[in-house]
């Protein structure tokens, strides 16, 4: 699966528009995904999951940043983010399937709030640089 | 036998009152066949699936998302026991339509950001859940007469 030149500039275009409420999408999406697959919470036993938690604030300004970190990379999204992935392969080691489970979340929270730029053509290259993002952030896994 | 609760049931049946199924399934089968392109290989008697607009505009695509969708209906109306409701249509696309159900979870996914859209705040994180939970218990039920 391959970014084409449209799908990188659609990407840009809905960040551009999403500018700086990134950090309150991370948080949302975060929130939702613990609530709509309480399995996601495994893997933050210590973390309040209670509504507007300062822990899932917190984590999900990294998560947003994370995404526009890959944004302002697209072009070498496994460079960007070749740290990250170290992370996720040595200590984190999220089961793969969660990364698809976070994406839909992500896409749901962007739908919310800026559903006339979430075309169909918008919907299609995001979907496909979230996974592109997660397929980065579990290579190393083995 | 999937447990819903009371709240559950009030929040599903509470969005899909105002859900125009004619509207909401056609857009839910376009995005479907544009986000995962592959899953147009069911549909190549539909004509013109070549470009987003192609398939936005189409009306075979407009027709039979409305079917599904009304389909999704019957579940609703059936919550208590949706696996019977779906007991033929799962006979019907496992021996006739070979559809692989992992598309069903595709299609799930894809509602719940068209619904996302359509009721922005209003579909909450409690609202997503049961949603969730319900196009779950659909896949499961279109998978189960598999063989």
């Amino acid at each position: 699966m391959v970014l084409s030149a449209s799908d990188k500039t659609n990407v840009k275009g809905i960040f551009a528009k999403i500018g700086g409420q990134a950090d309150d999408y991370g948080a949302e999406t975060l929130e939702r995904m613990f609530a709509t697959y309480p399995q996601t919470k495994t893997y933050f036993p210590h973390f309040d999951m209670s509504r507007g938690s300062a822990q899932i604030k917190a984590h999900g300004k990294k998560v947003a940043g994370a995404l526009i970190e890959a944004v302002n990379h697209i072009d070498d999204i496994a460079g960007a983010l070749s740290k990250l992935s170290d992370l996720h392969a040595q200590k984190l080691r999220v089961d793969p399937v969660n990364f698809k489970l976070l994406g839909q979340c992500f896409l749901v929270v962007v739908a919310i709030h800026n559903a006339a730029a979430l075309t169909p053509e918008v919907h299609a290259s995001l979907d496909k640089f979230l996974c592109a993002v997660g397929n980065v952030l579990t290579a190393k896994y083995r | 036998m999937v447990h819903w609760t009371a709240e559950e049931k009030q929040l599903i049946s509470s969005v899909w009152s105002k859900v125009n199924v004619e509207e909401c399934g056609a857009e839910a089968l376009a995005r479907l066949l544009i986000v995962y392109p592959w899953t147009q290989r069911f549909f190549s008697s539909f004509g013109n699936l070549s470009s987003p607009t192609a398939i936005a505009g189409n009306p075979k695509v407009r027709a039979h998302g409305k079917k599904v969708l009304t389909s999704f209906g019957e579940a609703i109306k059936n919550l208590d026991n949706i696996k019977a409701t779906y007991t033929k249509l799962s006979e019907l696309h496992c021996e006739k339509l070979h559809v692989d159900p992992e598309n069903f979870r595709l299609l799930g996914d894809i509602l719940i950001i068209v619904l996302a859209a359509h009721f922005t705040r209003e579909f909450t994180p409690a609202c997503q859940f049961a949603w969730q939970k319900l196009v779950s218990v659909v896949a499961h039920a279109l998978a189960r007469k598999y063989h």
